[in-house]
């Protein structure tokens, strides 16, 4: 008796019986031209690796001349402001082993700075009614650190020319980072001006000309 | 009593703990219902086809060579036999495991829009450009009435870029006078101390405007603090280019007294009895004036000892900038603090 209760309760869990399978599997499959147009996966990695390339050069160019234009917001990466900021960071980096005692920046005391302050700003836009996206203004304040990344590369060949009128090297020092600056809001304000409420506009621009001011003392300071 | 399915161990009236060590190496006698594999067919056949065969209950051979495998592999094979032939790869596995993903991360998706949604502090930046120059020179300007609460801002965008702007002038000043930080950066120590000075005399008093019965909320605290840093501000910035001392003091008492003196007079207006009054109006006046006295001595010292040490010996000039000076510009004092005065800006190593 026992061992039929168990059996019919055994019974009730179909594992012999063929559960038909009811319902209706449709697979959208796409277009063969679409396909193409939409995956990348099967290109050349050197096809990929010019696009992109080209892309982030683009952009570079559109800072260099800076007109409000919508390409720098529409495909925004994020290629050119890490390898700005990975390339201002290895060239303000400390070369001695006790640096670190007498002030100079490591690595990644300025990787850190750059991109907590362009978080900062964003966000600072976003809350104040910005209409752009958290990355999109992201990757307008990386690519507009272009201007002072050239500006940390003059200044290291002012460096070339070694115990001649260093006060006079000092100053075109100054100078040269002190345009580049001017150059870095100027172009982030352009680009990211559109999106704010009018009213609102120099409350935007106030952060930006900071975390650029905050950039170019670290390399007027720095470069010696 | 033999299952009709004809399973190989037969009794099902006995019971054995199924944690327990099986002798039986190739097949389990309990089945464990909650693990079937449904897609797999009947457990019972796979057991029965299950390599070196069934044996009867308590087989001693069978124990004895189980103690001779190695502990590891044993382990590992009985556990995927006690859980069901496909264990937790199998679908009811998959199902539990996939119920439990989707659970955590709808528990997580809302966590996440509770506590980081950064709109929740849209309403402290609702502010224009025109209130927020207002109200920075009204930081100027103590109110005297206070028989009637002061109207306070509940507002963070002027106090956060108030603070940035102070750490941006640290940084400036530090670095004129050449402060050396052993541990940790000059960019953190600046952080440090403005933020650090914003939110924890807030919090200090707050906490004491709780005890006292104030009406004020922490945001007006975290608001009126802030804009009375625009005082201290100033008189940095000016203070760290032009090294006067009787300067200092002058701008110490007019750009650091009035924003106090103002917010004293707000706090006082929102506190009832003297007692009370006397003891946040006298906490807050003296972090705040003491504040900007330490942030000005404790990165200018530095730059006034090199100043009077050149003055009386001007010969003496550091090595590592003997070479960067030119013969001629050596020669006289003046011309010489001017060289090492550039020189600092531009090196930030002194001796």
């Amino acid at each position: 008796m026992a061992a039929n209760e168990f059996s019919a309760e055994f019974t009730d869990v179909s594992v012999h019986e063929n559960v038909p399978v009811e319902g209706n599997i449709r697979i959208s499959v796409p277009l063969a031209g679409e396909d193409e147009d939409m995956s990348t996966l099967d290109e050349p990695v050197k096809e990929t690796f010019m696009r992109d390339l080209k892309a982030v050069g683009k952009k570079f160019v559109h800072v260099l001349y800076p007109k409000n234009n919508d390409e720098l917001l529409r495909d925004w990466d994020l290629w050119g402001p890490l390898i700005l900021c990975v390339f201002l960071a290895m060239m303000l980096q400390g070369k001695n082993a006790d640096s670190a005692s007498h002030g100079i920046p490591q690595f990644a005391e300025v990787f850190v700075t750059v991109w907590f302050g362009a978080i900062v700003v964003t966000f600072n836009s976003h809350l104040l009614g910005g209409t752009i996206s958290f990355f999109q203004s992201l990757c307008v304040l990386g690519y507009c650190v272009m201007p002072l990344s050239v500006a940390l590369l003059l200044c290291h060949v002012t460096l070339l020319g070694k115990g001649s009128l260093p006060l006079a090297m000092f100053i075109v020092r100054f100078i040269c980072v002190a345009l580049a600056f001017a150059w870095a809001t100027f172009a982030s304000t352009t680009f990211l001006g559109s999106s704010q409420p009018p009213n609102r506009k120099a409350l935007a621009v106030y952060p930006i000309f900071l975390f650029y001011f905050v950039i170019s003392w670290m390399i007027i300071t720095n470069v010696t | 009593m033999a299952d009709p399915r004809g399973h190989p161990n037969g009794d099902w009236t006995s019971y054995r703990d199924p944690t327990a060590q099986s002798p039986h190496f190739g097949s389990s006698s309990i089945v464990d219902m909650e693990n079937m594999d449904d897609t797999s067919g009947s457990s019972f056949e796979d057991i029965a086809e299950a390599p070196g065969g069934t044996t009867a209950l308590g087989d001693v051979n069978g124990d004895e060579r189980r103690a001779g495998k190695t502990g590891q592999d044993d382990a590992v094979e009985e556990d995927e036999e006690f859980l069901g032939i496909k264990g937790l790869k199998g679908q009811l596995g998959k199902q539990v495991a996939g119920q439990v993903w989707e659970a955590g991360r709808q528990q997580a998706a809302r966590a996440f829009s509770l506590y980081a949604n950064i709109d929740l502090l849209r309403p402290y930046f609702d502010v224009e450009t025109v209130q927020v120059r207002k109200r920075l020179l009204e930081s100027f300007v103590p109110q005297r009435n206070m028989k009637v609460p002061q109207k306070l801002p509940r507002e963070l965008y002027g106090p956060l870029m108030l603070v940035f702007t102070m750490v941006a002038i640290l940084l400036q000043g530090m670095k004129t006078s050449g402060t050396i930080v052993s541990q940790g950066t000059l960019m953190g120590t600046a952080i440090g101390t403005c933020f650090g000075y914003w939110l924890g005399v807030s919090s200090l008093m707050y906490f004491l405007s709780y005890i006292c019965n104030s009406k004020i909320t922490m945001v007006q605290m975290l608001s009126m603090l802030g804009y009375g840093m625009f005082g201290p501000c100033l008189v940095l910035f000016i203070t760290y280019n032009i090294h006067l001392h009787s300067l200092f003091y002058v701008l110490w008492l007019l750009g650091g007294g009035l924003p106090t003196l103002r917010m004293v007079c707000a706090l006082s207006s929102r506190t009832t009895g003297q007692r009370q009054r006397l003891v946040l109006c006298c906490t807050l006046a003296s972090l705040h004036l003491l504040f900007l006295l330490y942030l000005h001595f404790a990165y200018h010292r530095v730059i006034e000892e090199l100043l009077v040490t050149l003055e009386e010996q001007p010969a003496i000039i550091p090595r590592q900038q003997r070479e960067l000076v030119p013969p001629a510009v050596a020669t006289s004092p003046a011309s010489l603090r001017i060289a090492t005065m550039s020189l600092i800006r531009s090196s930030p190593i002194i001796l």
